[in-house]
């Protein structure tokens, strides 16, 4: 039993889905929760199309049924969590009226929901970034977690909740410490204990304790002054990030600027140096996949010109500010740095990364990895910790003046904001330009035709981008990407954030549609 | 008591449920296959693997009769191969099998067959194809007269992949593998994956980007991670004088087991676009002008220690690759924390 929640699978991460569709074939069931009408729903055997941002109220909905037709796991809750009495009495708020109303999605729907995904254990939760890129994103990863909990579907092998991560290494870029608050493996700046281990490893005195600013903050800072120096490492935020006109401006209020890239973005033309770096395929190191695999990528070719590897560039950036570091290759600094630093990662020596790689946690060099974690509902942090959330709506609701629902993502044939994509063969040919996709309702209210193309207006900007009109999408709803630099959604997302984790709402915004005349 | 049959002449174990083509690769004794695709339903297409059973009047398909109990099959005889051999003549007379100009040449499983049973002239005239090559796409090439209905293609697209773009169509000597109403892939349900290319067990089905870049032999296969999405995919790169032609899967291997996706196994080349960036920059009279590292590695650090001595370690900030390796993330948090001082180091890791 899968239950997939804010995941565009086919789309976004293809293999994953794959496999998805292999088990259906094969007898599993599929409950898809998703506004949009998305390829993995033609497997699904419940496809509930529930409103842009209405996921908590909807997941409470599901738990109130569990809870008042005792569906819940009541010997798991007891014995491994903890926390349940509040998370009753706020799911009790949720009756499937009331769930349904903000959702709109019908209460029997609810019912069906809750009754099927209790009648099959245990059943595999997954999400991706309709989740996460919400001002409530962080309530709508704890729902999913109170959801599972409840039904005792965490720590076993096909059960959990797993994020499936957008990016080829964005899990180990976290895993490395290359967050605010965190060293390589999650050991906190504000732990003196782990702030001694690494200032004895990098032979300094005294490591800051203060956990930094988050990307969102980074940039507003360069306006107020709070930040006078940016350095920006493989990543086009001028494309990338909400509200692009207000990202553009901070960015050229950078009083310096480095970019460390493997290509010209449009990011790099508010650098004051750029940086040129080797790149995929072109040196050695390691990568760590959504399932916590590390594991190797190898090089075959030489770079460009002077382009060089990337943790060269930060070497011989620390040793022009006084410090000398002894790791001379990726191997090195894994070996002799990472694995001795991060106890998650003690085990994964890089003799030891051929074939499949190793899952962490690896404690040590004989241990094999592990494959999915809170074995048999043993949390690692002890009880499971069910937490009560309320819905909130998104920062941003349709009304009169912008009375649809923006919602973005990614499309199957391009990657971002095509720096790699853009420049591979054929790839363009197959997508070559942007769409902002609509209903038939909504398309004939408004007399668009198919490929018309049409402005898409939100308080931020506009872009001019032909109509894609598919069954796809539900009325009241635009659907766009970030690939195309013309008509990138990200001229018309609003940067409001997740108080949390900073994410931005990226999911919901409110726009118009006008016909170019 | 396990359950036994007699394979040449051996009283051998079996599990239940095992086709004669599992029982016997297990036992270590070969069978040539061609359509089989593992994990996948078999269809017995091609008749390769074909075996004699005493008591059935004809050959049987190894790979989709299951072994019972008390069976006697014989796998190695002088029947078995004189039909193999017909099978292969019969096949290369289907269609063009001309292997000097086949990009499969070498990596062919007809070709090895015709080798192995030592076919030397063809001994049917090749019939025409009604086909003509499909190549409007940009990554796939379907050249339908080198096609011998395996079907394994269709198999890797239903069964493996699930993507249901492809399957059998038409009847007797018209018989193609088709789309929905059998329009070119970039007009179909396609979503190039590329799986049945990587299937495809002669020269019907290839990758364009990589015609006439390298014979199989003359690529060293290098095993590595793809540089999209975060699944963590294996590919083998073939690479040929330092640089990538072609992109397949690692069988067997996880997470894919064998599959890819588009940009997985179609989107590598974007490393050797002319657009790369190969030298430093520094920004001057609004624009950029060509430095040596050594300039541009100095010019970052003194304007670092400048702003870190007037305004304090706090107002630098920086922020990591999720694209790039651990090791690169490893090293920019250390530069910030370490060398700058300061915990202003994020990456995109929520969005």
């Amino acid at each position: 039993m899968f239950f997939v929640i804010g995941s565009n699978m086919t789309e976004a991460h293809p293999v994953a889905a794959t496999f998805v569709k292999d088990a259906v074939l094969r007898g599993a069931r599929l409950i898809l929760v998703d506004p949009r009408r998305t390829g993995l729903a033609d497997f699904a055997d419940l496809h509930v199309p529930i409103r842009v941002g209405s996921d908590v109220a909807f997941l409470n909905g599901v738990m109130n049924v569990l809870v008042t037709e005792n569906l819940y796991d009541r010997a798991y809750v007891e014995s491994c969590t903890v926390g349940f009495e509040e998370l009753k009495n706020k799911v009790l708020e949720y009756p499937p009226e009331r769930a349904a109303e903000i959702s709109g999605v019908d209460a029997g729907t609810i019912r069906a929901v809750a009754r099927r995904v209790a009648s099959v254990k245990p059943a595999m939760l997954m999400y991706t970034l309709g989740i996460t890129e919400h001002i409530c994103g962080v309530n709508n990863v704890l729902s999913c977690a109170n959801l599972q909990m409840l039904l005792g579907n965490v720590g076993f092998e096909c059960g959990g909740v797993n994020p499936l991560r957008g990016q080829n290494n964005v899990q180990g870029a976290c895993d490395m410490g290359a967050l605010p608050n965190v060293f390589p493996g999650y050991q906190r700046v504000d732990n003196p204990q782990a702030r001694a281990r690494f200032e004895a490893a990098w032979g300094v005195e005294k490591l800051p304790e203060k956990p930094g600013l988050m990307i969102p903050g980074m940039i507003d800072g360069l306006v107020s002054g709070k930040v006078r120096a940016f350095y920006v490492f493989g990543e086009n935020l001028a494309n990338t990030e909400p509200d692009i006109r207000h990202v553009e401006h901070c960015l050229a209020s950078a009083e310096f600027l480095v970019c460390q890239d493997i290509f010209p973005t449009e990011t790099t033309r508010f650098a004051h140096v750029i940086l040129p770096a080797a790149a995929w395929s072109e040196n050695e190191g390691t990568f760590t996949s959504s399932e916590r695999r590390v594991n190797r990528a190898r090089s075959v070719s030489v770079p460009p010109g002077q382009a060089r590897p990337n943790w060269w560039i930060f070497k011989e950036i620390a040793k022009r500010m006084g410090h000398s570091w002894e790791s001379n290759s990726a191997r090195e600094i894994w070996d002799n740095e990472v694995s001795r630093l991060a106890p998650s990662f003690a085990g994964i020596r890089y003799a030891r990364l051929r074939g499949d790689g190793l899952q962490w946690p690896v404690p040590d060099e004989k241990h094999r990895g592990t494959s999915y974690l809170h074995k048999d509902g043993c949390f690692t942090c002890g009880l499971g910790v069910l937490k009560p959330v309320d819905w909130i709506p998104p920062a941003e609701v349709p009304d009169e003046e912008y009375p649809l629902v923006l919602s973005t993502g990614r499309r199957l044939y391009h990657y971002h904001t095509r720096t790699q994509t853009g420049r591979s063969e054929g790839l363009n040919d197959l997508l070559s330009e942007e769409t902002a996709d609509i209903s038939r309702a909504d398309a004939e209210a408004l007399g668009v035709a198919h490929g018309e193309r049409i402005r898409v207006r939100s308080r931020r900007g506009e872009v001019v981008v032909r109509a894609n009109v598919t069954p796809r999408v539900p009325p009241g709803l635009v659907w766009m990407a970030f690939h195309f630099r013309e008509a990138c959604a990200n001229w018309l997302t609003n940067p409001a954030y997740d108080p949390l984790t900073q994410t931005a709402e990226y999911k919901a915004c409110a726009v118009r549609i006008e016909r170019v005349t | 008591m396990a359950d036994t049959f007699r394979l040449n002449g051996k009283d051998v174990e079996f599990k239940p449920g095992q086709t004669i083509l599992e029982a016997a690769r297990e036992r270590g004794v070969e069978i040539p296959t061609l359509c089989h695709l593992k994990k996948a339903t078999p269809t017995g297409a091609c008749r390769i693997c074909l075996v004699e059973v005493t008591g059935s009047r004809n050959l049987v398909s190894s790979c989709s009769t299951p072994v019972v109990e008390g069976m006697v099959v014989l796998t190695d005889t002088e029947r078995v191969h004189r039909t193999r051999k017909m099978i292969v003549e019969l096949m290369l007379g289907s269609g063009r099998h001309d292997c000097m100009v086949c990009e499969a040449n070498g990596n062919c499983r007809l070709q090895d067959l015709a080798y192995r049973y030592g076919i030397a002239e063809p001994r049917f005239q090749p019939a025409e194809t009604p086909y003509p090559v499909e190549d409007e796409n940009p990554f796939i090439v379907r050249d339908f007269s080198r096609c011998v209905l395996c079907g394994r293609c269709v198999q890797a697209c239903n069964e493996v992949v699930v993507n249901r773009a492809i399957s059998q169509g038409y009847r007797g000597s018209k018989s193609k593998i088709v789309t929905g109403g059998d329009e070119p892939y970039h007009r179909s349900e396609c979503v190039f994956c590329g799986q049945c290319v990587e299937v495809c067990p002669v020269g019907a089905l290839t990758e364009k980007k990589a015609r006439g870049k390298a014979r199989d032999w003359e690529t060293e296969k290098v095993r590595t991670t793809c540089p999209y999405c975060g699944v963590g995919c294996q590919l083998r790169l073939h690479v040929k004088d330092g640089k990538i032609v072609k992109v397949t899967a690692v069988e067997e291997a996880e997470p894919n087991k064998g599959r890819l996706c588009v940009k997985g196994r179609f989107g590598y080349d974007f490393i050797y676009s002319e657009d790369r960036l190969k030298t430093p920059l520094i920004r001057e009279n609004g624009g950029f002008r060509e430095a040596s590292w050594e300039e541009a590695l100095d010019l970052v650090a003194s304007r670092f220690r400048e702003i870190i001595a007037r305004y304090g370690p706090d107002a630098v900030a920086g922020v990591s690759c999720a694209r790039s390796f651990n090791e690169d993330s490893y090293q920019m948090q250390k530069l910030f924390r370490a060398v700058i001082g300061t915990n202003n180091i994020d990456h995109c890791a929520r969005t």
